[in-house]
């Protein structure tokens, strides 16, 4: 009898995940909460360093599980998850499943950026988080401020969320440097006479390519960069927003006013990461992303027996890097599953 | 009468060098004090003032009415301690000069008055003997349960009690002896001659009847006195100096003397007040939310009396009152830590680079605050219901500007603080303004206290509530449930209490916690607090949070920008400040008829 | 005694690390353990209230002239702070820079005065 794996979360790793496991010849059966697989991957215009289209990622990932024939549930949160004549029992909706082994792929959430309050998210209409830039881009590439005005000058914030005691996330982001480098030439594009700002503390561009997107965006697209932390935003009458900084490397503090302020909301475990790290009581690391049994030699298994986990549930993640450890989870779980045949 | 035996001499050696020692310490704290607090005394001696001290020292040197309020046991404890022992003194006093007929009688007379007289059997007698044993057993009680503390001292309410110094030590074994002790002694006389009430006599005869009570009369006596003798010795050294100091106290502070920005010998009396009782230690947070007890008032007020202050102690403060809230004693602990801060802080600097502005001018002036301005939900809820109310308001540090001076005042640098204030004030009065609204409770404890302003200052929880009061603003009521958090300084700081409470009613439904009112805690971002640390603070707000938990809000309120920042990181419900809330419930005034037609209704 | 005897010897412009007195520094991360923790972002001076009025005045360049024992630059400023704690709210890394500022003056009264640190 075939093996089976359920799968929760069907985002970029749950769904690559899946059509690989299918391909193994397992079982698999894919849990998603929403009504579309790909996750956040949806919100995407763009993705760095190539700036190809996500849509072209997501065609991929979307026909690879439908050639695949897995089982996908859509609209289906898990409610409970069982131990079972050793494997799991998971009432997955209206459903309740066996399977030999769990892939938890349960992703991330940006940072609730209201948290940050000093920077006016929620309450300056024209402060906005990256995620409300790339829907811009999605929808027609069309930038403009709460008084249906291009822009002329637009300030981005790196590290909201990330990188901050004082919101409990003290952790790098990983991709929101190269984020905002790529919205900054984005803008740029889309309004070649606006005036682009990255505020930053480091510029963290660890990637291969990361650090030609840099020179490219200062180069070719004249973006500016100012090293200090922006430690507030006020609102002027006419709506644009007044930023305090400074720029450390002048040693003075510099205010600002910017027409549209872009946070760079960084990555926290998505709700459902939480949930389901809580319901089956997995270790956690000290960030809340779900912790691996080993960090360098098995970075796909949990403290529990079957469980494993693939993507941004783990840490921050770029395409890529969550593409390559959806892969190697499901090597780990071929492994554990032929492992217990014997 | 014959009334000297040698077994009185460490009796009373021991009262004459309390006395000497005591009046030594008056003499000289009155001889030392500032000259217009010498001046209070003289004139408060001579006025009606005087019925108050009365009243007061009775009140609470004797019956310790505000231990009763913290813990009902505690009280009586403390009450039969005092009281009881007080009366034995004043009815021993009148027995000993009845019988003796001779007003002059010597101190020891009425302290070992049944070695000396045994045959008791006036006419008075019978009422002496039963009251005097009756108190006995009254003070015998409140000393069981002073043993009964030691053991569990969670059965008064205590956590945590007070670690004592060697004097304490010293003074509190002898005086657990002196009542059992004379209890011993006069039992065993009246089982030879039958002069003691229901409690001594019927003692004595039961001990009579298996041991040799004459041989252990004697004995006993001598070991009574001398109890009395190493507690009398002991007492200026000890805790129970508070004894005869509280009275000076409860004096001089009905007259009008405070300790305020200097220690004065009135300060002095305040620390010999401290009875070290320790009910300080379990309302300071940094003993019940990070385990630290060093930094309580009792062990600092103990280190001022020695005149060790470690600076490091005078600044591991949150001054956020709760210590002083409950202080049976009263004193002004807050102003005892910034006083030693003052003494460690260089002052001086003149803050030249302030340039005055010229503000607008309008009837109403909003300063939001240098923290709101981290907040800017506040501020702009705030905006909205000052436009929404029509009112005539001019938004006074808008563009930043100096801090209020509270913040330089709590880390102990008021001379830095005045000319803060100094220049704000006149900010403020050049806006011509009848009312100063603030968002920062922080900002309003100072305007309050120490801006001496002519204007009306108000919180914004108490502006907004005169809004709502005066029809100027509606409010929808939801069904929301909240809980609402006294900031320190608005709450206990400024007495402001109700207000809140009474506006949010208006807009969703108060949950209450343990910690209401003057019992509430301190969030844990105290800017009183120099020496923690981020990770301590949130050790103290995750606390903090537990309690406002208990009754499962959906929400939690506060009034101040400080509060919600530090309240917001640990947040398993959202935080909003009272603006916030009142600004999203004031109702749209109904939209005027618009004769335009729709164009539906054109189509129509 | 620093006497100029106008023949170009004018003091150096470079910090003299080796030279520089950096007790104050080791004092402050002895007493402040958080002060080890900045990585110079600037938020502090930015959100300063008087930082934006005066000049001279910049918190996060006080803890790099303190590391590198510049203590008369801070000996200079330091009295400025109105301890309003707006750079203790904004500050991603938790320093508690009230502290730090308070025991910077103590230290700089100690030096002044000769006494050990």
């Amino acid at each position: 009898m075939k093996k089976h794996v359920f799968i929760i979360g069907g985002g970029v790793a749950g769904a690559e995940a899946a059509s690989q496991l299918v391909k193994m010849g397992f079982d698999v059966t894919l849990a998603e909460k929403e009504t579309q697989i790909g996750g956040k991957l949806n919100q995407w215009d763009r993705l760095f360093p190539s700036k190809r289209k996500a849509a072209e990622v997501l065609d991929f990932i979307n026909k690879n599980l439908v050639d695949s024939k897995a089982r996908v549930l859509f609209n289906t949160e898990i409610s409970k998850i069982s131990k079972q004549n050793g494997g799991y029992k998971i009432y997955a909706g209206i459903e309740e499943c066996t399977a030999d082994a769990i892939l938890i792929s349960t992703g991330y959430d940006v940072f609730n950026a209201r948290i940050k309050e000093e920077y006016g998210y929620g309450i300056y209409e024209n402060v906005i988080t990256s995620v409300d830039l790339e829907e811009m881009f999605r929808n027609g590439n069309k930038i403009f401020n709460s008084n249906k005005e291009e822009p002329k000058r637009i300030g981005f914030v790196h590290c909201v969320g990330s990188r901050d005691e004082k919101v409990g996330n003290h952790y790098c982001s990983q991709v929101c440097c190269v984020t905002a480098v790529k919205q900054a030439m984005e803008v740029k594009e889309i309004l070649p006479r606006a005036e682009v700002y990255c505020f930053y503390m480091d510029l963290r561009m660890f990637g291969l390519q990361f650090e030609d997107l840099y020179r490219e965006s200062q180069e070719k697209w004249g973006v500016n960069f100012i090293r200090g932390r922006v430690s507030e935003a006020a609102e002027n009458i006419d709506g644009t927003i007044l930023i305090k900084v400074e720029d450390t490397l002048a040693g003075r503090p510099l205010k600002m006013k910017v027409d549209l302020l872009v946070l760079m909301v960084g990555f926290v475990p998505s709700a459902g990461t939480t949930e389901i790290g809580k319901m089956l009581n997995l270790d956690l690391t000290p960030e809340n992303f779900l912790k691996p049994a080993d960090e360098h030699l098995d970075t796909s298994s949990t403290n529990l027996k079957g469980v494993f986990i693939a993507g941004t549930c783990k840490s921050p993640k770029t395409i890529a890097d969550t593409f390559a450890d959806a892969r190697a989870a499901t090597l780990k779980i071929k492994e554990f599953l032929e492992g217990s045949e014997k | 009468m014959n009334s000297f035996d040698i077994f009185v001499l460490p009796f009373a050696i021991g009262l004459y060098t309390l006395l000497i020692v005591f009046f030594a310490k008056v003499f000289d704290w009155i001889k030392h004090l500032p000259v217009g607090d010498r001046r209070k005394i003289g004139r408060g001696i001579r006025s009606r003032k005087l019925f108050g001290v009365v009243k007061e020292i009775f009140l609470e040197s004797l019956i310790h009415r505000r231990i009763f309020k913290v813990n009902p046991l505690l009280g009586y404890m403390h009450m039969s301690l005092a009281f009881g022992w007080f009366l034995l003194i004043v009815l021993g006093a009148a027995e000993s000069k009845i019988y003796g007929r001779d007003l002059l009688n010597t101190p020891w007379d009425p302290i070992f008055f049944k070695y000396f007289k045994h045959d008791t059997n006036e006419f008075h007698s019978a009422f002496f003997n039963f009251t005097m044993d009756f108190l006995l057993l009254f003070v015998l009680s409140g000393v069981f349960l002073a043993y009964l503390k030691r053991i569990y001292a969670r059965l008064f309410g205590l956590k945590k009690t007070t670690k004592h110094i060697f004097f304490d030590r010293l003074a509190i074994i002898s005086l657990w002896l002196i009542f059992p002790l004379r209890l011993l002694a006069e039992s065993l006389t009246s089982g030879i001659y039958h002069n003691g009430g229901f409690l001594t006599d019927g003692l004595g005869s039961f001990l009579a009847g298996f041991m040799p009570v004459g041989h252990l009369e004697y004995t006993a006596w001598w070991l009574y006195s001398l109890s009395v003798g190493a507690f009398f010795v002991a007492l200026p050294y000890s805790r129970y100096m508070h004894i005869p100091t509280e009275i000076l106290l409860i004096a001089m502070r009905r007259f009008g003397i405070k300790t305020t920005t200097t220690f004065t010998n009135f300060s002095q009396i305040e620390v010999y007040s401290c009875p070290r009782c320790g009910i300080c230690i379990d309302k300071c947070q940094m003993t019940s939310a990070l385990g630290n007890e060093k930094p309580a008032s009792v062990y600092f007020l103990n280190t001022i009396r020695a005149q060790k202050v470690k600076p490091g102690l005078s600044f591991d403060c949150m001054i956020c009152g709760r210590c002083e809230q409950y202080c049976p004693v009263g004193i002004s602990l807050m102003n005892h830590r910034l006083v030693q801060r003052n003494k460690l802080i260089s002052n001086g600097y003149n803050f030249q680079f302030l340039k005055n502005g010229i503000p607008e001018k309008a009837r109403i002036a909003y300063y939001a605050g240098c923290m709101t301005h981290l907040t800017p939900s506040i501020e702009k809820a705030m905006i909205k219901i000052l436009e929404k109310a029509g009112t005539d308001f001019v938004f006074i540090d808008k563009d930043g500007g100096a801090c209020c001076g509270r913040p330089m005042m709590l880390s102990g640098n008021f001379e830095g603080a005045e000319k803060l204030i100094e220049f704000n004030r006149n900010n403020i009065l050049k806006s011509c303004a009848d009312i100063l609204v603030t968002s920062c409770a922080i900002c309003y404890k100072v305007f309050k206290s120490n801006y001496d302003l002519p204007l009306k200052v108000l919180h914004h929880s108490e502006f907004i509530l005169e809004l709502v009061k005066s029809g100027k603003i509606n409010i929808n009521k939801s069904g929301l449930r909240a809980v609402y958090h006294d900031p320190c300084e608005l709450g206990r700081g400024s007495k402001v209490y109700e207000e809140p409470r009474e506006l949010l009613s208006h807009a969703l439904e108060l949950v209450s916690t343990g910690y209401d009112r003057e019992n509430a805690l301190c969030c844990g971002g105290s800017l009183g607090n120099i020496m923690l640390g981020y990770e301590e603070k949130n050790k103290i707000n995750a606390a903090v949070w537990k309690e406002m938990m208990v009754n499962d809000p959906e929400m939690l309120v506060t009034a101040c920008p400080l509060c919600k920042k530090t309240f917001n990181k640990n947040a398993p419900v959202p935080v909003r400040d009272i603006a916030e809330i009142i600004a999203d419930a004031v109702q749209i005034s109904p939209v005027k008829p618009n004769h335009q037609l729709a164009p539906e209704q054109i189509a129509g | 005694m620093n006497q100029d005897w106008g023949y170009g010897i004018n003091k150096d412009r470079q910090i003299d690390f080796d030279r520089n007195d950096r007790r104050l520094a080791e004092y402050i991360r002895k007493y402040v353990p958080s002060y080890k923790l900045c990585i110079s972002c600037g938020a502090c001076t930015a959100t300063c209230s008087t930082a934006n009025l005066t000049d001279f005045y910049n918190i996060r360049r006080l803890n790099i002239f303190l590391m590198r024992g510049e203590i008369d630059e801070i000996a200079k400023h330091i009295d400025k702070c109105m301890f309003c704690g707006k750079c203790e709210l904004v500050c991603p890394r938790g320093v508690n820079t009230r502290q730090v500022i308070l025991i910077m003056k103590e230290g700089i009264k100690k030096i002044k005065q000769n006494e050990q640190l």
